[in-house]
């Protein structure tokens, strides 16, 4: 059974032309995938489709088993699957460091000692411990990202679904994240521009191209 | 707005950024106290009461180790706000005449009450500023949160505390990219539309990040409530700190009674 199964995905923006026609994808358990296109092409409209923040034309998203069609249904599958934002900024709302990464388990209603042993072993695992109780928006882009990384492992998701994460990433920070990401056990869905990023984290996948997902 | 709009890089945080002595002590305590004095204070009209109040709240400063300096000159910043409204006050109450300017009577009943707003507006503000404007924000929302604020104004003001940086570094990129090719603000047409394309893009981009930001809540499991971590204590030096306050705050409504009854 694939974690994420998409099938004869339609969608286009209102009032403007078809943006996905017939698109299927599957992501197993293991998998590592990537998902390459020019700008413009649809590959992050297609991540907002799986994560049910779209809603296709037509078409049906499954996920682990269960067919996925109003916001309840997908209340469930976003606790399974991890999506790291293209603009960090967008994903990192508390004031503090700490609070941000709790806040997905406490979502997942822990409790808060039990959110904040999270948080330390997060933090600790991915050598960002120094920075718990920073204030978010005075990190630097780097540090950003890899906090935001850290806030979506913290709920210990079984996907993990990236959108550019090396936007605006030195080298350092860059291969910090390659390593963080060739140490994961979970399934990753990526989108990125970047061959060499893509060559280290997830080297097969497809191509999306004139509306369709093109296996590559 | 004005923050937002303004070219300086003065942190947002003001006060909250020196470590000063009252910083230690319970933040909710520290509200609810501000809150209470400040009641206090406004019920008071004797100007000899008002007097002593003010002198409390330089106590309070002196005790808070903030720089004095540099507190009274904000506290001084407040002042020009009412300082018209003080200076017509005399002008504008009837009463027994004090004096005349330019055919204008000034009453003395007038001059005691602009003296006693500008007593009573001090003291508070001073007070103000010592215990809480001594907070971090974020720490303030938190003991608002405690205090059983409702939670969307907190929210309102913690996301406002996240994001008002953000915008203002949108702002200020957009500000220099405009500089860059050759902009100059006038008194003309051209200026005003740009400075409307700038509000306006600004406006845009906050509503669409906005929908961002709700889209990465919502993917970490959102579903309208936010769950607070810290948690707050009092603690002796608290209690203390709120009885003797309190204390001062009898001793004042008990002068002020004992003046009105003569």
């Amino acid at each position: 059974m694939p974690l994420i199964d998409l099938k004869d995905i339609h969608f286009g923006y209102p009032g403007l032309d078809p943006v996905l026609q017939g698109v299927s994808l599957q992501l197993h358990r293991g998998d590592r995938l990537s998902i390459i296109g020019p700008n413009g092409a649809g590959k992050s409209t297609l991540l907002k489709i799986i994560m049910g923040l779209l809603t296709p034309s037509s078409g049906v998203v499954t996920a682990f088993g269960k067919t996925c069609v109003v916001e309840t249904d997908f209340h469930e599958m976003r606790r399974r699957v991890g999506f790291v934002f293209q603009d960090a900024d967008d994903q990192l709302f508390c004031p503090t460091v700490a609070e941000d990464v709790a806040f997905g388990p406490l979502n997942l209603g822990k409790s808060k000692s039990e959110a904040l042993a999270i948080v330390d072993s997060v933090l600790s695992r991915l050598e960002l411990l120094h920075l718990r109780d920073r204030v978010t928006h005075k990190l630097s882009g780097g540090e950003k990202r890899l906090v935001t990384l850290a806030t979506v492992l913290a709920m210990e998701p079984e996907v993990l679904i990236l959108d550019e994460p090396t936007n605006a990433l030195d080298p350092d920070n860059y291969a910090r994240l390659c390593t963080i990401l060739a140490g994961l056990e979970q399934a990753v869905l990526l989108v990125s521009h970047d061959p060499e990023f893509r060559k280290k984290v997830a080297p097969i996948g497809y191509e999306l191209a004139e509306r369709r997902l093109i296996r590559i | 707005m004005t923050y937002v709009l303004s070219d300086g890089n003065d942190s947002l945080d003001g006060f909250a950024g020196i470590r000063a002595k009252v910083t230690t002590l319970d933040p909710r305590m520290r509200i609810v106290m501000t809150a209470l004095y400040a009641v206090v204070v406004v019920s008071l009209s004797s100007l000899w009461v008002l007097t002593a109040a003010l002198g409390l709240s330089l106590s309070l400063l002196a005790l808070s180790g903030l720089p004095p300096r540099k507190t009274l000159k904000r506290m001084a910043m407040m002042d020009s706000f009412i300082i018209f409204m003080l200076l017509l006050l005399p002008f504008t109450m009837p009463g027994d005449p004090f004096f005349s300017l330019w055919g204008l009577q000034a009453s003395w009943q007038g001059l005691w009450r602009a003296v006693e707003i500008a007593l009573t507006a001090n003291a508070v503000i001073l007070a103000v500023m010592t215990l809480v404007g001594t907070m971090e924000p974020v720490t303030m929302g938190h003991a608002l949160f405690a205090l059983k604020t409702p939670e969307r104004l907190v929210h309102l003001m913690m996301f406002t505390i996240r994001y008002i940086d953000v915008l203002r570094e949108e702002y200020q990129r957009l500000r220099t990219s405009m500089k860059l090719r050759g902009f100059r603000p006038g008194t003309n047409w051209h200026t005003y539309r740009t400075f409307g394309y700038l509000v306006g893009m600004m406006l845009v981009r906050a509503i669409e990040r906005s929908e961002r930001i709700l889209a990465a809540m919502k993917c970490r499991g959102f579903c309208g409530r936010i769950v607070l971590l810290e948690e707050f204590r009092m603690r002796r030096a608290d209690l203390l700190f709120a009885l003797a306050l309190g204390a001062a705050l009898a001793i004042l409504i008990h002068a002020e009674v004992s003046y009105a009854a003569h």
